[in-house]
């Protein structure tokens, strides 16, 4: 059976299957859109959190990295009671639709990036904070020094973060639908295909799945190597 | 460029009147009293702990002090005056970036001319070769040379140098007094902490010994080594444990 999905895999891809294509569309779509958004707002939560100190920092630093292990389906049911019809944001519309799915991963992701950009950044200003205050270099030329030396971690995190939205199933399902040639997405279609029995396609779509986030660590372990050699981690 | 960069007022004489600083509960510096005067290279000895990087890092301003005060030809530290100041870290602190980006980033203004000076500088301390090389897989001898290099590029005024050639090989050593010496012949002013007796008599004018967070003494180099006048400072000069 191995062998076969394998066979299909290839078919998918080699055919350039509509609705195979569709569906790999419309789960990168969301996984970057999600990402894009999230490191929008991580980004610089993170960054503030790792330099600024006030009073609850390290509380708000505590919360972040639990939510890093949130279950996505208690995620999906949260954003599903919120957006759904008799919700506080019903009037939105979006339940049941990619939007809502992107809402949904951005509540995962966002945390991933808080947490870890936070860990980065402060590291490096803590070994630069006594060399930029001797040179009296201002918090905004500081701040970039900091960002610009940490651009390789912060891209690993980054890849990190893609690798949770790509790999999400829980609660896309729940706050998207699965509906067909609408809000369904790789790891949907593989939950179905695997409950209507049709193990072949499931394990096809899987191993696709699975080179996706095998490219995407092979352009992480690449970059750290590349950056490790020449000490910038 | 650099030569003809606009100073403000000479930062000597120095004077630092019973500055203390207090971390935790442990008082690092207590009460002290000196005058630091122009072009003067001031060799700042002690065992460890005895408060030497602690009062490198209070003239440089990284540090606030508990009490006491610090006038630099009669102005109190501002940024202006911190800006006149360059301090060479014991372990030295290097960006994560080649050698010529990390000459580069003191620079407020990048261009054709500047390039220029700091290769200059990075030839002058011998790493003119390694201007693309990460600096951080530099030696430890390189990599304190850049460290100077970076501080000089500033053109201080009054240069900083918290053990500048501690575990150094022969050669850095030399280059790195060799340029103290130069540098200070240009009309800068040097306080350095050092270890090394053999530097101190080299290269110091004048010798402020600390002890305890205690400035004991402060004196000329000369009268310094050949008689001191406290006993712990002729324990410390014969090599004997301070208690």
């Amino acid at each position: 059976m191995i062998l076969e999905s394998f066979t299909h895999a290839f078919d998918l891809v080699l055919t350039l299957d509509k609705d195979f294509f569709e569906i790999l569309l419309l789960s990168m779509k969301v996984s970057c859109l999600s990402l894009l958004l999230s490191c929008l707002v991580g980004l610089p939560i993170g960054t503030f959190l790792a330099i600024k100190s006030f009073w609850g920092r390290h509380t708000v630093l505590i919360i972040f990295n639990a939510m890093m292990g949130l279950p996505p389906v208690v995620v999906g049911l949260i954003v599903y009671l919120l957006i759904s019809r008799s919700g506080p944001f019903g009037w939105l519309g979006v339940l049941y639709t990619p939007t809502a799915m992107i809402i949904a991963q951005m509540i995962l992701i966002i945390p991933i990036i808080v947490s870890l950009t936070a860990q980065i950044i402060e590291e490096i200003n803590e070994e630069y904070k006594d060399l930029f205050k001797s040179l009296v270099i201002s918090s905004y030329k500081a701040l970039i020094a900091c960002l610009y030396d940490a651009r390789y971690s912060i891209l690993t995190v980054i890849l990190a973060g893609f690798g949770r939205a790509i790999s999400e199933v829980g609660a896309v399902i729940i706050v998207g639908g699965n509906i067909d040639h609408l809000t369904r997405v790789m790891t949907t279609t593989i939950a179905l295909e695997t409950s209507k029995g049709n193990l072949s396609l499931a394990l096809a779509l899987g191993i696709i799945l699975l080179l996706i986030a095998l490219i995407i660590n092979l352009i992480l372990i690449s970059l750290k190597i590349r950056a490790k050699r020449r000490m910038y981690v | 460029m650099f030569e003809n960069k606009k100073k403000s007022k000479s930062l000597t004489p120095i004077v630092i009147s019973n500055l203390s600083l207090l971390l935790g509960k442990t008082k690092i510096l207590n009460k002290i009293k000196c005058k630091i005067y122009n072009e003067s290279i001031v060799a700042v000895l002690g065992p460890n702990g005895a408060g030497k990087s602690m009062f490198l890092k209070t003239i440089n301003g990284l540090i606030g002090i508990e009490s006491g005060k610090i006038n630099f030809n009669s102005r109190e530290i501002n940024d202006n005056i911190r800006k006149e100041i360059a301090l060479v870290f014991q372990k030295p602190t290097l960006l994560r970036r080649s050698v010529f980006e990390n000459m580069q980033f003191v620079l407020e203004k990048k261009n054709k001319l500047s390039n220029l000076e700091i290769m200059k500088l990075l030839q002058r301390v011998g790493l003119d070769t390694f201007k693309d090389k990460p600096a951080r897989l530099l030696s430890g001898g390189e990599q304190q040379r850049l460290s100077l290099a970076r501080a000089l590029l500033i053109n201080p005024s009054l240069l900083l140098l918290d053990e500048p050639t501690a575990n150094l090989d022969p050669y850095s050593l030399n280059l790195i007094e060799e340029i103290i010496l130069d540098e200070n012949k240009k009309g800068k002013t040097i306080i350095l902490t050092t270890h090394d007796m053999g530097q101190a008599k080299r290269l110091a004018k004048e010798i402020l010994f600390f002890n305890k967070g205690k400035l004991l003494e402060q004196t000329n180099a000369i009268n310094f080594f050949k008689k001191p006048k406290t006993n712990e400072a002729q324990s410390y000069i014969n090599g004997k444990i301070l208690l």
